[in-house]
């Protein structure tokens, strides 16, 4: 087993004779994107290569950034397929939206929302069924049998009257020539082999991502090849006004400076000329545009927004009468501005003769990027090919609406010409200081208990969209972006009269989408508030939740949860307090309970988080436990750390000394389990995140320390 | 500046300057790009490289201070301990993204070789240097504890 990360192994392979290439049409009907794909050896519209050697080749249309989309999407094949696991191999699909479109998006091939297995789990089951049905026709035939009487397993296909068996290889060409089956009968879920099996399959970038041999962008070269570094303005809104190049230039290895609309390129034999070439680089910006507030003033004119009603949402009752009742419970919660910060930092590399590029990137909308280099370098979008590689992390920093690193990259290879193949790589210091952050965020929350119930409940949001203006203004509905609210405009809860309201504010600060998007803060203010109120109600936290619940698969996960972590009250019990938190993010149910203390050093120190999650059909467990325990880290270590402060306009940290991140003694214990489940499957690259940070506050709670009104809890002032 | 060095059990010339951190010698020098560029400021430990058999974050040491120390990659880990840690980190589908994992394995080879047995104290103090974005912490310590078992056996 093993997968290959760039498409030359691609193009050298699909132009290998005896090859089954399998193009898959679309019988789903009208909302989903309209493919034309035929069944040819040297169809580019593939989803499964076999080959002469036995070897099952799963063409990727979702990029592999850690999430598991290759293992994941294989495992789809290989199922109705019967494969054998040993032989099988992921690749990423080149971009062809008309191919490779992501349901979810349109005719747009791109990745997020956590939707790589929904999105796929019926087009490349009924793929591998088609390749099945195809690989016994064709041994049928040679053997002169009815199709009927083969059975495969493990990639052996058997005739036991005769007793004759082949592999796969054997009649690859031989199915290859075959017309594809209109109509396959998928397998019944309860006869799945792999699909839902815990530890039959492994991961198949494993290997190569624990010897050193996996192939990230950052490590492409090429002869001639140019390492390219842009220093970039020092503050949002601020535009090249001129530069100085002299002193760059002197630097050894430092070949070219060139401006782009994002600032100036510096081109070296390498990355450390370039960075040396930088640094010596004179620029002045125009910065009469520009962003000079600090995040402390945005804060507070945010805050300023949410005491006057915004753009309603959603909202039953009459509110304001109901606030009037019974006892009035007021929460302001702030979020700041987040960096995404993946572990390989953006980069991109690209050739261009002129006419054609070749772009080898992360890239996780590939329509957008591919569109965008075309228009840069002024030649068709089908001139343009992208190689989707493995990604260093994501997290939401790739998925960019503006393909703002696809038009920085192309900038490069046209300012310098053709025929130099360019790598573009951002530093760290330009990935945490350049923008595309999780929004700042306020929420402010009003809520009455009386009799003990919850008689009402007010929330407003303020901050900024990503959306408004974006290629994704579509999802807009008469001036809101759901984004904003999502997870905050309807929540489990019966809560008597109802209001969620929304303030878009104004920056020129960049924000992007985010590792679980809206529910980042909209999980965390909703399962505080609630906390808050039943804790107000006198109820437990657990069984005041059921008790408001309507959501029979919310419920499911947190009594799941509470099962699982024996509950038995939020204590504290020596010295130990309990928090808990339920969160629906992209139609997958997450609960979690955390278990806290004070350390030594006042902070918090979380101990344990124990989760249940619902997810449909879980085709990996472990996989999805994987990403349950990475949404967790991911998340607690935001909540506990990380925020992107700005002082006038400029963002005060720059690397991980300052934009701290979770660390693995600060990593508690994880114990998850997955709710049983035949609903159709559902993502987890994001959800497992939501839940961690509130179940935490709803613990600091009960030790006294209060539920933090302002992200992170550790805050260096 | 031409410079001899030694990496992965050959002598490699290389011209660069002085300061030059070794990591971008090994990668854009030498072509040996399993060692990862995180943050260039000894933060996170992608970078992670063995000088003479002890961890060492390469974007923080500048060629000329080299020497005639050895320096170790990811691609010339090997004995025993780097059997068993690559073993066990494939075992229990640790890697997410994988771009952190050069480093966290340098690391926990160089751990293995030093504690035979490493409790989880241990463990947090040979690894925190060694930052995972995907956060894959609960298998890295898992794997570890795996490893040393399979190297007592
Ligand atoms: S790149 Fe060297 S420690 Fe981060
Ligand atoms: S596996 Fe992604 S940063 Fe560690």
């Amino acid at each position: 087993m093993g997968y290959e990360s760039t498409g030359l192994s691609r193009r050298e392979a699909l132009s290998t004779a005896g090859a089954l290439v399998i193009g898959l049409s679309l019988p789903f009907g009208g909302a989903r994107a309209q493919g034309a794909p035929q069944a040819g050896p040297v169809d580019p519209n593939a989803f499964i290569r076999i080959g002469a050697d036995d070897s099952v080749t799963v063409i990727c249309k979702h990029i592999e950034m850690g999430q598991g989309p290759y293992t994941g999407l294989a495992t789809l094949v290989a199922e109705e397929l019967d494969a054998d696991w040993a032989q099988v191999r992921a690749e990423s699909a080149p971009a062809d939206a008309k191919i490779y479109a992501n349901f979810n998006f349109g005719v747009i091939q791109g990745t997020g929302g956590s939707s790589a297995m929904a999105n796929s789990y019926d087009q490349l089951r009924h793929a591998g069924a088609a390749a099945r049905a195809m690989l016994v026709l064709a041994a049928a035939q040679s053997w002169g049998v009815q199709p009927a009487t083969l059975s495969v397993e493990k990639g052996v296909i058997r005739h036991a009257p005769s007793g004759r068996e082949a592999r796969f290889g054997q009649f690859a060409a031989a199915a290859g020539r075959l017309p594809v089956p209109p109509k396959v009968t998928l397998k019944d879920p309860a006869s799945f082999r792999l699909i839902g099996q815990d530890r039959k399959v492994s991961r198949l970038d494993s290997v190569a991502k624990s010897n050193g041999s996996a192939r990230f962008t950052i490590d492409m070269a090429a002869p001639g090849m140019l390492t390219v570094v842009v220093a970039r303005p020092p503050c949002f809104g601020a535009k090249l006004a001129s530069f100085d190049a002299a002193e760059a230039l002197k630097v050894k290895g430092v070949v070219a400076v060139k401006p782009l609309s994002s600032g100036v390129a510096v081109y070296a034999d390498g990355m450390w000329p370039a960075l040396k070439g930088r640094g010596k680089l004179v620029a002045r910006w125009d910065e009469s545009a520009a962003e000079r507030r600090g995040s402390e003033e945005m804060v507070e004119a945010w805050r300023g927004l949410a005491g006057t009603a915004g753009t309603v949402v959603n909202s039953h009752g009459d509110v304001d009468a109901a606030l009037g009742q019974g006892d009035l419970v007021e929460a302001e919660y702030i979020f700041p501005y987040l960096a995404h910060a993946p572990m390989e930092p953006l980069d991109g590399y690209i050739e261009w003769d002129g006419k054609r590029a070749n772009a080898r990137f992360g890239s996780q909308i590939q329509t957008l990027d591919q569109a965008t280099i075309a228009k840069v370098l002024g030649i068709a979008p089908q001139a343009v090919s992208i190689e989707t590689l493995l990604a260093g992390g994501s997290f939401g920093r790739r998925a960019q609406g503006n393909a703002h690193l696809a038009s920085e990259l192309a900038e490069a290879a046209k300012a310098i010409g053709p025929g130099r193949p360019v790598k573009l790589v951002w530093t760290r210091e330009d990935d945490i200081m350049g923008g595309h952050y999780r929004p700042l965020f306020v929420h402010r929350l009003r809520g009455s208990v009386k009799d003990g119930a919850i008689a009402g409940w007010s929330n407003t949001i303020v901050g900024q969209s990503f959306i408004k203006g974006s290629p994704f203004e579509a999802m807009m509905k008469d001036g809101i972006d759901p984004t904003m609210s999502e997870g905050a405009s309807e929540i489990f809860y019966r809560t008597g009269a109802f209001r969620c309201d929304v303030h878009i504010a104004q920056s020129p600060v960049t924000t992007l989408w985010w590792r679980s998007v809206g529910h980042t803060h909209t999980g965390y203010a909703v399962e505080c508030f609630i906390d808050q109120l039943l804790e107000k109600a006198g109820q437990d936290p657990v069984a005041g939740r059921l008790a408001l619940m309507d959501n029979s698969r919310a419920a499911g996960v947190l009594k799941a949860v509470a099962e699982l972590a024996g509950w038995n009250g939020p204590g504290p019990v020596n010295g130990r307090a309990r928090g808990v938190a339920v969160v629906e993010s992209f139609r997958s149910f997450v609960a979690q309970i955390a278990e806290v203390s004070k350390g030594a050093d006042g902070l918090p120190k979380v101990h344990k988080i124990w989760c249940a999650v619902d997810v449909g059909v879980a085709i990996n467990p472990d996989v999805v436990r994987a990403q349950v325990e990475g949404g967790i880290g991911f998340g607690l270590g935001h909540a506990l750390f990380a925020e992107v402060p700005l002082e006038a306009g400029i963002p005060a940290v720059a690397n991980f000394d300052k934009y701290r991140s979770l660390r693995i003694h600060e990593m508690p214990e994880v114990e998850v389990v997955i709710v049983k489940s035949s609903e159709a499957p559902t993502g987890i690259g994001e959800p497992g995140l939501p839940p961690t940070a509130p179940a935490v506050a709803n613990a600091m709670a009960r030790l006294g320390l209060g539920r933090p009104s302002r992200l992170p809890f550790v805050r260096v002032a | 500046m031409p410079y001899s060095i030694t990496v992965n059990g050959a002598v490699r010339e290389v011209d660069v300057d002085p300061d030059t951190p070794l990591l971008w010698v090994i990668r854009d020098n030498l072509g040996l790009t399993g060692t990862k560029f995180g943050c260039g400021v000894a933060q996170c430990g992608a970078c992670t490289v063995h000088v003479d058999g002890q961890p060492r974050r390469s974007c923080a040491l500048p060629v000329s201070r080299l020497g005639n120390r050895q320096v170790t990659t990811i691609e010339g880990a090997d004995g025993p301990e780097a059997k068993a840690v690559q073993a066990a980190w494939a075992a229990r589908d640790v890697p997410q993204c994988g771009y952190c994992q050069s480093g966290q394995v340098m690391s926990a080879i160089a751990l293995l070789r030093e504690v035979k047995k490493p409790d989880d104290k241990a463990i947090d103090l040979a690894m925190n240097g060694n930052i995972c974005r995907c956060a894959t912490y609960v298998r890295i310590r898992a794997a570890i504890h795996d490893a040393a078992k399979a190297l007592e056996a």
